[in-house]
């Protein structure tokens, strides 16, 4: 028996429900995949363009014309390995963020726990990856650059990179049903974090000891740097920044999800 | 319903919603913080409009239940309630069993994807488990007849194919409970009655069906009982006959100025018709009308802009109030051609003497451009025909006889050899003159 009642301040997070839909929730993360490259003349390549045209444009400005340092590996080698987790990050928030409001008509005309939309998008960041990932492998071979044993834990930063991302994705969604505005600033939000954020430089070019333990408010900063370091075996990782970064997104995420259980409860109604 | 488990408990639910441009529903971030600083203790001032007024039933496992009422009556809102998409103000709800709701056909179809990507998709969004749609999928296929353009993505289909796809996949849904909305509306005449009969399965299966509908006849066809709605608020639960003549007397009483054509047009439809009437003898707007009356059936329609009708057809479907279609006709059977393409018009059907008996009925009026159907207004307009003394007999015929009138010719020719028996006594009690009747009504 399942009993509906009025809207309340805490709502159980019913993971249970969840796991009923979890083929929704593939369904949807392939659904948004199959539609995200079509009538496109490239296709899924794009996955692939983006990152490669970014790294090139960071190499170019911050390498050749700023000249900012990289540890010794070739810049465009270190913005590509930057823009790997930055796009898993900035793909899986941008589409988490919007996800309610592209999916209005479901969301009015049909039930299912809400949250699988967000949670869905994660699938787009991680399938951005995974088909960067081998152009990366391919680059290495180009530049002649040795594997590294520290990418086993490759995994282990994507997967705190995405939760970082869905754990913001779920605020920002839910507030976009009431407030449009969220969407208008969602754009400038992901443009800053990626100024502020080690995707298209390295650590190593901030000198200033105070500007950096500022700069390491930024939870993505540990993060991203530690990716890089994860990809490259260069560059430094910063464990007490990366444990901070973990904790924030610990928290995030469980605030997050009440919150978005909260305010899930009048969507059909404001959307 | 005592005995049997319920499936569904609905105690004094409660549905407001906030309205108005003074509401306190802010839209922008700006304006909810200027509204707090303004404001900053009380609540903001709503407006708020009740939906709900407090309902409360229950529905036995097994029953079949058609919810019938005016638009505005609260019954989507009550489907909403029912299939979990809001929550209601006040009140509670309690479900025993898995809810499937079909309040659109066609809910989360992408234009984008194929046939066969969207009933994979679409069953999905609907709750069916992916080894469930596998296993049916043929039977979805064969239903909708599409099967030449499982690969084709939808947005290349044409409404009707849409439609039945939609409807198909929807149809094969397996919940405990299911929730319906004015989905039967949809298609051909072929492919209702297919619905219908589909529906007819669903609902012998034992599953507790929820059904809203403007059909009355497949209201009467299909429920084991009715809920009238009017107003927010239950005003009948009961036997389905009783349910739909309460609901009739409700709706003869009210206005007939405040309706929409859009609230009658099925969701498949694009908007050409613009508005209906009909004229009685005179050429006079008329709602009430004798037996064997002639009857105008008129619509305007405007094409939306940038398109033209290149054949303008008109259908009329002429619908009893529980009995079902009566009989329908468009201008293409009675082989009434306009070669001319326009975009906006008026197109009338005038039947010279409609053989109804007297009852409530309605019309579907349909508009095609020679192709496809581009629109249609279900039960828009209704009609009451008046008993009346068609025979000339002085009395009018038995109402509940069916929805037509019979013209006979009667003829009794009497067996004079039994007759001879009898004959005696019969002259005995004074000649009578019935001894070969033969009346021409």
């Amino acid at each position: 028996m399942s009993v509906v009642e009025p809207p309340s301040r805490w709502a159980a997070l019913e993971l249970r429900e969840l796991w009923r839909f979890r083929e929704l929730l593939l369904s949807l993360a392939s659904r948004d995949f199959k539609l995200r490259y079509r009538q496109t003349a490239l296709g899924v390549s794009w996955v692939v363009l983006q990152p490669l045209m970014a790294a090139g444009i960071f190499g170019l400005l911050f390498g050749r014309i700023a000249k900012l340092p990289s540890d010794g590996v070739p810049y465009f080698l270190t913005a590509f390995a930057g823009m790997l987790g930055w796009n898993a990050f900035s793909t899986t928030l941008t589409k988490s963020s919007s996800c309610l409001v592209g999916n209005a008509h479901l969301v009015s005309k049909v039930y299912f726990p809400r949250i699988v939309l967000p949670i869905s998008t994660v699938f787009a960041g991680l399938i951005d990856f995974a088909v960067s990932l081998p152009v990366f492998g391919i680059l290495l071979v180009l530049y002649h650059y040795p594997p590294t044993l520290q990418m086993l834990l490759v995994p282990l930063w994507l997967l705190m990179v995405l939760a970082l991302a869905q754990a913001i994705g779920l605020f920002t969604s839910a507030l976009t049903v009431q407030y449009r505005d969220v969407q208008y600033i969602m754009p400038v939000l992901v443009q800053f974090l990626l100024i502020a954020s080690p995707a298209g430089y390295s650590v190593s070019a901030i000198t200033d000891p105070r500007l950096r333990t500022f700069y390491f408010l930024n939870p993505l900063a540990g993060l991203l740097s530690g990716f890089r370091w994860s990809l490259l075996g260069k560059g430094d990782v910063y464990w007490g920044y990366v444990a901070y970064a973990a904790v924030v997104t610990v928290v995030l995420l469980v605030a997050g999800a009440f919150a978005f259980r909260r305010m899930e409860q009048r969507f059909a109604d404001v959307i | 319903m005592s005995s049997k488990h319920p499936a569904i408990s609905v105690q004094n639910v409660v549905k407001t919603y906030v309205v108005g441009h003074k509401a306190a529903r802010h839209t922008t971030l700006g304006e909810a913080l200027t509204a707090r600083l303004r404001n900053p203790f009380g609540r903001a001032q709503t407006d708020t409009f009740q939906a709900l007024k407090g309902v409360s039933f229950d529905i036995a496992e097994g029953e079949v239940v058609g919810i019938i009422g005016r638009n505005g009556a609260g019954k989507s809102t009550l489907l909403k309630i029912l299939s979990r998409i809001t929550l209601p103000t006040s009140g509670r709800m309690e479900l025993f069993g898995r809810v499937g709701s079909l309040l659109e056909v066609g809910t989360g179809f992408h234009p984008e994807l194929t046939g066969r990507e969207n009933i994979f998709l679409n069953g999905a969004i609907l709750g069916m488990p992916r080894r469930d749609i596998e296993r049916r999928f043929d039977e979805i296929v064969a239903f909708a007849d599409v099967e030449t353009f499982l690969d084709t993505p939808v947005k290349r289909y044409s409404s009707g194919m849409y439609v039945r796809l939609a409807f198909a996949v929807a149809a094969h849904l397996n919940p405990e409970i299911l929730v319906v909305d004015e989905v039967l509306a949809v298609g051909d005449g072929e492919f209702q009655k297919k619905c219908l009969g589909k529906m007819k399965d669903v609902a012998s299966s034992g599953r507790t069906v929820l059904f809203v509908s403007h059909n009355i006849a497949a209201v009467s066809n299909l429920c084991t009982s009715a809920i009238v709605m009017e107003g927010g608020q239950l005003i009948f639960q009961g036997p389905t006959q009783q349910g739909i003549e309460r609901y009739l007397n409700t709706n003869l009483n009210a206005l007939e100025g405040d309706r929409d054509v859009k609230d009658f047009r099925p969701a498949w439809c694009k908007p050409y018709i613009t508005g209906a009437r009909i004229l009685g003898p005179a050429k006079r707007e008329q709602y009430t009308l004798p037996m064997g009356s002639e009857i105008t059936l008129e619509m305007t329609f405007r094409a939306p802009a940038g398109k033209t009708l290149r054949r303008p057809v008109m259908g009329v479907v002429i619908n009893h109030a529980t009995l079902g279609t009566v009989g329908g006709v468009n201008t293409r059977m009675t082989g009434f051609e306009s070669d001319e393409p326009c975009a906006a018009g008026v197109m009338s059907c005038t039947l010279k003497r409609m053989p109804l008996l007297q009852g409530s009925y309605s019309v579907e009026l349909w508009l095609g451009d020679g192709h496809e159907d581009l629109d249609c207004l279900m039960g828009y307009l209704t009609f009451q025909i008046e008993p009346t003394d068609i025979y000339g007999s002085g009395q009018t015929p038995f109402a509940r006889l069916g929805a037509i009138y019979l013209e006979p010719k009667w003829h009794l020719a009497a067996d004079p050899e039994v007759a001879a028996d009898s004959a005696a006594a019969a002259e005995s009690r004074a000649a009578d003159p019935l001894a070969a009747l033969s009346s021409e009504n």
